[in-house]
């Protein structure tokens, strides 16, 4: 058996139910012959130990809540202990408090919106350089975003974390790149996920989304982003860092709906 | 299983997960308004009596589920002969 990703060795957040997109990741890493780990945090930790069952072979679930350093260091070193190594993290973790969403935009106070920065942006930053020492040369650091670049209904200051998340990659790219590593960010189309959910009138994008983009768009398959991240963690990207791929049908090189 | 065991177990499900006394749990008791459940203890709810009752409860179907009741139809409907 080869896969793309044979002895490669990846850690992988957020994955809580079969709907997540990191799910989809997992999965297909496994299949092309990545070991991997799963993390969870607080109450959703439980979803995803339970998740991991469904996995072939099943994964260990380390602790990580991105926002406190000891848990991060805590990773590291089971990590080290594990594996001596590291070859590829995905970063699928994102929150924002209910005021900073839905169409509170405007009323939302410093409080919440540092949360979404803290918890959305800055963890890739605190997560990467938590496990910078482990990360091989030619290994491969994966976000998944949603395009920044526009003000979207209801995403609000989510939308504003995910700007911060891009620049983030984009300066990790610079400072990690001298040692052989790689930091990209996806962008996905809208998912059904147990995250989108939580966003108050985000689902209603959904089917915009399918007459823009060209290729078509279903918000209930996350396959097309799992094979994308996978892909970026393999050896097949050697020269490309610091970018934005889109995995979203399209849509982003649109106008207007052509459909 | 018949219905009222199918109750039974989903009520001790719900308990066990959502920690509250069995007690409190109703055929027409609300997963989200009656019993607190957040949309991360419905899903964990969701797989338990998937396990449990093996079966695989489709995410559409999932969301019709809003009451004891309807999880005790959805599992009478859908058990494996």
């Amino acid at each position: 058996m080869s896969g793309l990703l044979e002895g490669k060795k990846v850690l992988i957040t957020g994955v809580l139910d079969r709907r997540s997109i990191a799910y989809a990741a997992a999965r297909l890493a496994q299949e092309q012959g990545a070991e991997i780990a799963l993390t969870g945090f607080d109450k959703g930790i439980r979803l995803t130990r339970r998740t991991a069952q469904k996995l072939d072979p099943e994964p260990p679930v380390l602790e990580l809540d991105v926002n406190r350093p000891e848990h991060i260091e805590a990773v590291a070193q089971d990590l080290k202990e594990r594996w001596g190594e590291l070859h590829g993290i995905l970063h699928a973790i994102a929150f924002a408090p209910p005021d900073a969403l839905g169409g509170n935009f405007t009323k939302t106070g410093w409080d919440s919106v540092a949360t979404a920065l803290r918890t959305s942006a800055y963890s890739l930053a605190a997560l990467t350089l938590g496990l910078r020492d482990l990360l091989v040369s030619g290994s491969s650091v994966v976000a998944l975003d949603f395009d920044a670049r526009y003000a979207w209904p209801a995403y609000d200051w989510m939308g504003v974390a995910k700007a911060a998340l891009e620049s983030t990659a984009r300066y990790l790219a610079r400072d990690l790149g001298g040692q052989g590593i790689r930091v990209n960010l996806i962008s996905a189309g809208p998912l059904h996920t147990l995250a989108a959910k939580g966003i108050e009138g985000f689902e209603e994008i959904g089917g915009e989304w399918d007459r823009q983009a060209p290729l078509g768009w279903d918000a209930r398959d996350t396959e097309p982003v799992g094979r994308a991240v996978v892909s970026l963690m393999s050896d097949w990207w050697p020269a490309t860092t610091g970018e934005l791929i889109h995995v979203d049908g399209g849509y982003h090189a649109m106008g207007a709906p052509i459909k | 299983m018949t219905r009222e065991e199918v109750f039974e177990k989903i009520r001790e499900i719900s308990a066990d997960r959502l920690g509250i006394d069995e007690s409190e749990i109703t055929p027409e008791s609300s997963f989200r308004e009656d019993l607190e459940a957040d949309s991360l203890d419905l899903v964990e709810l969701i797989m338990e009596l998937e396990e449990q009752f093996g079966m695989e409860i489709p995410d559409e179907e999932a969301e019709k589920i809003t009451t004891v009741e309807e999880a005790v139809d959805y599992v009478m409907e859908n058990q494996p002969a």
